[in-house]
């Protein structure tokens, strides 16, 4: 209230605001007088200042991995004397540490001080790893005997090697000789015609037959194991040549 | 010895008459030749005695009630059929009989049996019947032509009934009557066959009757087993299983149901056969390389090779006459021909100018070998393989049969009888012949049956 406004009027009412004021402080007064206050209260010591709040802070870097691969959390606090980070334990004030999560973590760093407790959080996201390209295994040494391997065929009542059967076990032996390891049975085996008896022999001569034809192309005869069958497990059963043909046979083996 | 050895008639020489009257004479001793129209059997007319007629009319039935009469259905047949099949008899048919069965001596009309319609030289009669428990009967063999003395024996018998012992009953009564009237040779109707079967899934040893009865499983290796061989003295029986990997041969024990300890002797061991006194075998092992003859104790001592030449040397066998002999297959010379040496390997000598001749037997009087010949061998060729016989001092040899494919003949014990392997009925089974080759019939009809032996008694 700017006193030079006032207005007559006005002058009368700002005269009349001093005479209130002076009634009412005589009355607070007199009030406190007759509060029985016999002697004058000392005055309070001003309040210590508040410790101050810990401050926290927690990154991950990197914040996205593959699963299997690592990240590192970094931390601050300051005004903090207990500091932990969950799944790790107490921490020093500062610090970082690598870690590994399979799965997608929220990492929560709490720092407990005198002026309080303070949390930071940092999150890792874990992806799945792109699949691996589809490995093609190395194939067996069984696999390769039966794919490369060739039988013996004999004629009528022979045992001797004709030369068919000698391009298939010279072939065979090159095989066996890159592949020193392997071991096998040969099997003589016989046309469903003759006797059984007589064909258990026939068999025999055409198992022996063929692993002397090996061992004279070099593949050791302790790798090579003989047996005959006769006419006991032929491997077709029609009445035909063809089927002759085909159970006059050395067969080859692969032994585990 | 190029020529080709063909049977020759009987009028040609005296040498081969004499073979050949010695080669029908021994295959029965009372025997007529039988009137085979076939080509290709030519041995000759006119030689030996007329077979014995016999009349066998049904038992009969002495007591009364319903146990009797199946167990008497089963006693007729089984001595019907014993007699019918021993070989030296001519049954007389029971059409011509007189209407009364005889069951004792004294009700039987000798004079009615002996003349004609039934005009029979013996007749066999009797009753028989349950009795509590017992299962009794009465038998008699009469001569029918001689009505003052007839009776040529009598016998009794009584086992608890079963139709187990009328067939039984029914064999005794009938090896009395052949070993009798047959020269003194005995019946082989308690004897027994050896064979393969695959009934079972598997090929296993299994057992019968001579007569085809009782067809049992014996071994139960669940692998291949083959060749069986029956000791002599019938306990042991050798075979070649793989049911331990690979060819061998082993010894099942019949007494004990076990195996007997025999080597493994590496490599393929087959084709066992038993020296006639049981004592050693004699069995085909390429245990060193090649397949040869070897002859061992029967316990697997004192190995010994007898032949050693390159080439499939199996299924041997003795001459179970002599021991001094031995007969087997060698392919030394191409095809698989039949040789014999001396049992110590000597005096090798080749019987067979052919073709593809297997599975050597020889007779048990040491004169004969039978044998798997297929004459006509090769691609292309009809192959027929048939049993053939062949008297081992003139080499000659009639054909025995001629359908299918056959194989692996045994001899009886009687010497008068043949069981072999043929596929004439579509698949492989047994079957038995008379030594001249008639009388053919089948034993076996399940599953796929072969390689029969014959019990030595």
């Amino acid at each position: 209230m700017n006193a030079s406004f006032l207005a007559g009027e006005d002058k009368v009412k700002h005269s009349r605001m001093k005479w209130i004021t002076i009634v009412v402080a005589l009355a607070s007064l007199m009030l406190l007088a007759s509060a029985g206050c016999k002697k004058k209260p000392a005055p309070a010591p001003p309040p210590p200042p508040p410790p101050p709040q810990p401050t926290a802070s927690l990154t991950a870097n990197p914040n996205s991995i593959e699963r299997g691969q690592s990240t590192t959390l970094t931390w601050q606090t300051t005004n903090a004397t207990d500091v932990t980070l969950e799944g790790i334990g107490a921490v020093q004030a500062n610090g970082s540490e690598q870690v590994t999560p399979t799965e997608s973590t929220t990492y929560r760093l709490v720092a407990k001080g005198a002026g309080g407790t303070q949390e930071a959080t940092a999150r890792v996201t874990v992806t799945a790893p792109p699949a691996p390209p589809p490995q093609v295994a190395a194939p067996s040494d069984e696999e390769l005997f039966n794919q490369n391997i060739k039988d013996a065929f004999f004629d009528y009542d022979k045992s001797d090697i004709r030369p068919d059967a000698q391009q298939a076990l010279m072939a065979d032996a090159a095989f066996l000789q890159q592949h020193p390891n392997i071991r096998f049975t040969v099997e003589g085996h016989c046309d469903e015609r003759g006797s059984t008896e007589y064909n258990l022999g026939l068999g025999d001569r055409r198992a022996t037959a063929a692993k002397d034809f090996l061992v004279q192309q070099g593949v050791g005869a302790d790798r090579i194991r003989t047996i005959s069958y006769g006419k006991e497990k032929p491997f077709c059963t029609e009445h035909t040549e063809q089927c002759w043909q085909e159970n006059r046979r050395a067969h080859l083996v692969f032994q585990h | 010895m190029t020529a080709r050895l063909k049977p020759r008639p009987f009028k040609q020489t005296t040498a081969t008459a004499g073979a050949f009257a010695a080669l029908l004479f021994l295959l029965a001793s009372a025997f007529a030749l039988p009137a085979f129209s076939q080509d290709w059997i030519r041995t000759g007319t006119g030689l030996g005695v007329e077979k014995v007629r016999l009349a066998v009319p049904d038992f009969k039935i002495a007591t009364a009630g319903p146990a009797t009469p199946p167990l008497q259905q089963v006693f007729d047949d089984v001595l019907w059929s014993d007699l019918a099949n021993a070989g030296i008899f001519d049954m007389v048919s029971k059409s011509f009989y007189p209407l009364q069965t005889p069951g004792t001596p004294q009700e039987l009309n000798v004079t009615a049996w002996g003349n004609p319609p039934p005009n029979a030289s013996m007749v066999a009669f009797g009753n028989l019947g349950v009795s509590g428990a017992d299962l009794q009967m009465q038998g008699w063999l009469f001569d029918a032509k001689n009505v003052s003395a007839p009776q040529v024996l009598g016998k009794q018998y009584k086992e608890p009934a079963s139709k187990e012992s009328a067939r039984d009953i029914a064999h005794k009564f009938a090896a009395e009557i052949i070993f009798r009237l047959g020269g003194g040779i005995p019946a082989i109707t308690d004897s027994k066959i050896f064979f393969i079967s695959t009934r079972s899934g598997h090929k296993e040893v299994w057992e019968m009757d001579y007569d085809g009865a009782n067809q049992h499983q014996i071994t139960h290796l669940r692998s291949i087993s083959l060749s069986p061989r029956i000791s002599p003295s019938g306990d042991r029986l050798a075979f070649t299983t793989y049911a331990h990997g690979s060819p061998d041969i082993v010894i099942w024990s019949l007494e004990l149901n076990r195996f007997l300890t025999f080597p493994k002797f590496g490599g393929t061991n087959a084709s066992p056969a038993w020296s006639p006194d049981g004592t050693k075998l004699l069995f085909s092992s390429s245990r060193n390389g090649d397949p040869e003859i070897y002859i061992v104790d029967d316990n697997g001592a004192h190995l010994k090779r007898l032949t050693a030449y390159k080439g499939v040397d199996i299924s041997p066998v003795w001459n179970p006459k002599t021991s001094g002999q031995i007969a087997w297959v060698s392919d030394r010379s191409g095809l698989p021909q039949i040789y014999i040496m001396d049992a110590d390997g000597a005096n090798v000598q080749r019987m067979t100018d052919g073709g593809y001749a297997v599975s050597p037997s020889w007779s048990p009087n040491g004169q004969f070998l039978l044998f798997s010949w297929s004459r006509k061998w090769g691609p292309g060729e009809p192959g027929g393989q048939d049993i053939y016989i062949m008297d081992i001092a003139s080499r000659q040899w009639v054909q025995l049969t001629n359908q299918g494919r056959n194989d692996f003949p045994s001899w009886s014990p009687d010497g008068r009888h043949i069981v072999f392997q043929s596929n004439r009925s579509g698949s492989d089974q047994i079957w038995t012949m008379l030594a001249d080759g008639s009388q053919q019939h089948q034993l076996t009809f399940t599953g796929s049956n072969t390689m029969p032996n014959w019990s030595w008694k």
